[in-house]
């Protein structure tokens, strides 16, 4: 089985200072991987280096592409990147509108990507979105509304409906729950997980949150000063964490 | 002849801005940066327009200036007066007789001819503009040809006003390529927009120019399902009965009293000499009389 | 079906001044398939650290732990969670679930994740919910605000539902009454007569006697117990 995504000894460097150095992993289709770390550990910089927001210094990151199979998507060229990042790759930010259209309706901003491939019926591109703001639990009354109608949640509801309406294979995620009311989380969380099963997505999402890596997470990584410390099934980095600085961030959890 | 240089700009200047209009035709529908000078005119007025004109214009021309398809408003009159004075070209109000057309919001009713340039004044030059602030990444959509973002602004229309409410500057593209701001005339204006003449425009404040060559193939942008369409007041002009010329409306009185006339002055008087005479008007000899 | 093959495992407890505690040592257990094996010893001398270490949930430091064809000790993380998915089930004793989510779905789950079509698996969800016992009206309520024993039928049900080869229980007869413990004894029958492989730690002794073939004591490898 060929992976969906190798990575291969990524660095980026800002400076001297690492954001990040030495990662390499695979990830295969279906497969969801968490990567926690406190507050510049680098898993962002990882993270946007990845989804080529950000060029690695070193390192090669290869994507299986529906034609070509595996590509390295640091040196493929621009457009055919940015191509890959509207159709099959999604990226969540934790700040909505960092994701979204804010001046535009929340109909709007789930077709833009259908447009963005060449849908020109509007009728198919609107019914496409009420499907989809059904599926994220917005009603259909809400389809005209803007952004700045909605609560946070549903802000971030919005977000994952406009990234996944083309139907991505690799979902980036950035604090996806950073930020909202934990009854909120919990149902984006459940709402996560259902949709990674039904299109059987691969997803790479990086938080500080133990517990939402537990529950979506199949595999963990966990970063500390740009280093990858331990890797490892979730439950077993959780359960039986081998490193120092991990048994410390295990162990710091609140008990609820 | 007067002591300003011919047509007011040095001749360095109207050779930098002649490279950047060949350059412009070269790439249909594609924004040539120019360094846009400071003429003696507010922005707004119609410098870009102006400054074009000023670097296409030769001693043998006839000029013809139109705004909102009048030749006698305020702006057209002070630009025509600008290049009689600067210039010394002949000056006409026909749109037959003009070799060159500087125009804002509207296009001559009447077909132009190969011979013949029409020269746009354009205040905001990136289409995409209304939902993307960022100029360096819309230059990037234009390169990567990523014009999603256009049809949300339709789609846009379309759920808040049941159509694509858009009436003016309705974004179209270009020879399969650009997708270009044809400047605020109405939709009304677009099918012209594929003619026999060659159509420059110029946008001074933001030091853009651009152009679409004779017989380019310029496509108003649309949904499936809810196709373009090219709309005009359902009337007839009350000056000259034409029912195929874009009209404007007028109130005349107090009492709600209006009338609808065309916008292109040149083509309803040419209709009235011809004897046309619309439900509010009187045949043309008396008016003259 | 699961071989444990001269295991060992310690833990290092780094910000308790670098503390190493050694908890396995030199374990070996072989259960074939249809067999019933308890994993006896006392409190903290390593039951569950070894049914975690087969699941693996806990890293083993040394040895091999066979189960089916996948070595548990050296697997990848992608053919440990294929493993769980299709060969090792697990009833833990406690439930863990992401909240909001139903019962019933909580219970399909393993049928979904292997390929059931969902109409199916939630048929046999509910065969198994009624067999244990747990009312109608709670199926579409999220199991988190269940009381301890509906928990642990839920987490039987769910543990049972899909027919894996080999399954590690966790006190799975603990806090139910008689009813509901003679129904789940039963499964473990008839799972053991489908031929699946079986370790469990049962503290109810009646049940171990009823249920299990044989018992392994790991005391004998617990380091500083053993005697």
């Amino acid at each position: 089985m060929t992976p969906l995504l190798q990575v291969e000894n990524i660095a980026k460097f800002y400076g001297a200072r690492i954001g990040c150095t030495d990662v390499s992993f695979d990830l295969y289709p279906g497969e969801v991987m968490g990567i926690v770390g406190e507050s510049g550990s680098g898993k962002s910089t990882l993270l946007n280096c990845l989804a080529g927001h950000l060029t690695p210094d070193r390192g090669a990151v290869r994507f299986d592409t529906r034609a070509d199979g595996l590509r390295d998507t640091v040196t493929m060229s621009e457009p055919e990147r940015r191509m890959l990042s509207r159709t099959d790759w999604a990226f969540v930010h934790q700040h909505a509108r960092d994701g979204l259209r804010m001046n535009v309706s929340a109909g709007g901003n789930v077709g833009e990507r259908l447009m963005a491939v060449n849908a020109r019926h509007y009728g198919q591109i609107r019914d496409k979105a009420i499907d989809w703001l059904g599926r994220v639990e917005i009603g259909e009354d809400r389809i005209d509304d803007r952004p700045t109608a909605f609560s946070g949640g549903m802000q971030q509801r919005l977000q994952i409906a406009r990234n996944l309406v083309t139907g991505p294979r690799l979902v980036f995620m950035d604090e996806p729950t950073g930020g909202l009311d934990v009854s909120v989380q919990a149902r984006l969380l459940d709402l996560l997980r259902g949709l990674v099963r039904e299109m059987n997505l691969s997803a790479i999402i990086v938080t500080h949150d133990l517990a939402v890596v537990r529950l979506l997470a199949d595999r963990l990584m966990v970063m500390k000063d740009g280093h990858v410390i331990e890797t490892g099934l979730t439950d077993q980095v959780l359960d039986d964490p081998q490193h120092a600085y991990t048994q410390l961030l295990v162990s710091s959890v609140l008990q609820v | 002849m007067s002591d300003y240089n011919f047509a007011y700009l040095d001749e360095q200047t109207k050779r930098m801005i002649r490279r950047a209009i060949l350059k412009g035709l070269a790439i249909p529908g594609y924004q040539v940066p120019f360094a846009s000078r400071e003429m003696p005119m507010p922005y707004g007025w119609g410098t870009g327009g102006v400054q074009v004109s000023a670097a296409v214009l030769t001693p043998d021309d006839t000029f013809k200036v139109i705004d909102q398809g009048a030749d006698d408003t305020t702006n057209a009159v002070s630009i025509r007066r600008f290049f009689q004075k600067t210039a010394g070209v002949a000056i006409t109000e026909a749109t037959s007789k003009a070799s060159v057309i500087q125009t804002r919001h509207r296009i001559p009713e009447e077909n132009l001819r190969a011979d013949q340039i029409l020269v746009y004044q354009v205040p905001i030059p990136e289409p995409l503009r209304f939902l993307e602030p960022s100029e360096v990444e819309t230059r990037k959509m234009h390169a990567l040809e990523e014009y999603g973002l256009m049809h949300v602004k339709l789609y846009e229309d379309i759920s808040q006003h049941g159509d694509i409410a858009t009436a003016y500057a309705y974004p179209v593209k270009v020879e399969g390529r650009y997708v270009m701001d044809p400047s605020p005339i109405p939709k009304f204006d677009n099918p012209k927009l594929e003619m026999a003449g060659i159509q420059l425009f110029g946008a001074g404040r933001e030091q853009r120019i651009y152009a679409i060559p004779p017989y380019t193939q310029v496509v108003s942008l649309d949904f499936d399902d809810y196709p373009f369409q090219p709309t005009k007041a359902d009337h007839a002009c009350d000056l000259c009965a034409a029912e195929d010329s874009y009209l404007d409306e007028l109130i005349v009185d107090d009492e709600g009293g209006r009338m609808f006339m065309c916008s292109d002055t040149d083509y309803c008087a040419n209709r009235r000499k011809q004897g046309h005479v619309g439900a509010q008007g009187v045949p043309y000899a008396e008016d003259q009389a | 079906m699961i071989s444990v093959e001269n295991v060992s495992k310690s833990f290092v407890l780094y910000n308790q001044g670098l503390a190493e505690i050694p908890v396995m040592q030199g374990a070996s257990l072989k259960v074939a398939a249809g067999e019933c094996v308890a994993l006896v010893g006392a409190s903290g001398a390593g039951k569950s650290t070894l049914m975690r270490m087969i699941y693996g949930n806990y890293l083993t430091a040394s040895g091999r732990i066979m189960v089916g064809d996948v070595d548990v000790v050296a697997a990848a993380p992608r053919s440990i969670l294929r493993l769980r998915r299709e060969t090792l089930g697990y009833v833990s004793q406690f439930l863990r679930v992401v909240p909001r989510v139903s019962t019933l779905d909580v219970v399909a789950e393993p049928l979904l994740a292997t390929g059931t079509q969902k109409d199916e698996a939630l048929k046999q969800a509910k065969v198994l919910l009624t067999r244990l016992n747990i009312p109608e009206r709670l199926w579409h309520l999220s199991p988190t605000t269940f009381s301890g024993g509906e928990q642990q039928r839920v987490n039987i049900a769910r543990g049972f539902a899909f027919p894996y080869p080999a399954l590690l229980l966790d006190e799975p007869t603990a806090s139910l009454d008689p009813t509901n413990r003679a129904t789940v004894l039963s499964m473990i029958g008839e799972a053991k007569a489908r031929g699946t492989a079986i370790i469990g730690i049962f503290h109810d002794h009646a049940a171990r006697d009823e249920i299990c073939d044989r018992q392994f004591d790991v005391t004998q490898f617990t380091p500083g117990l053993a005697s």
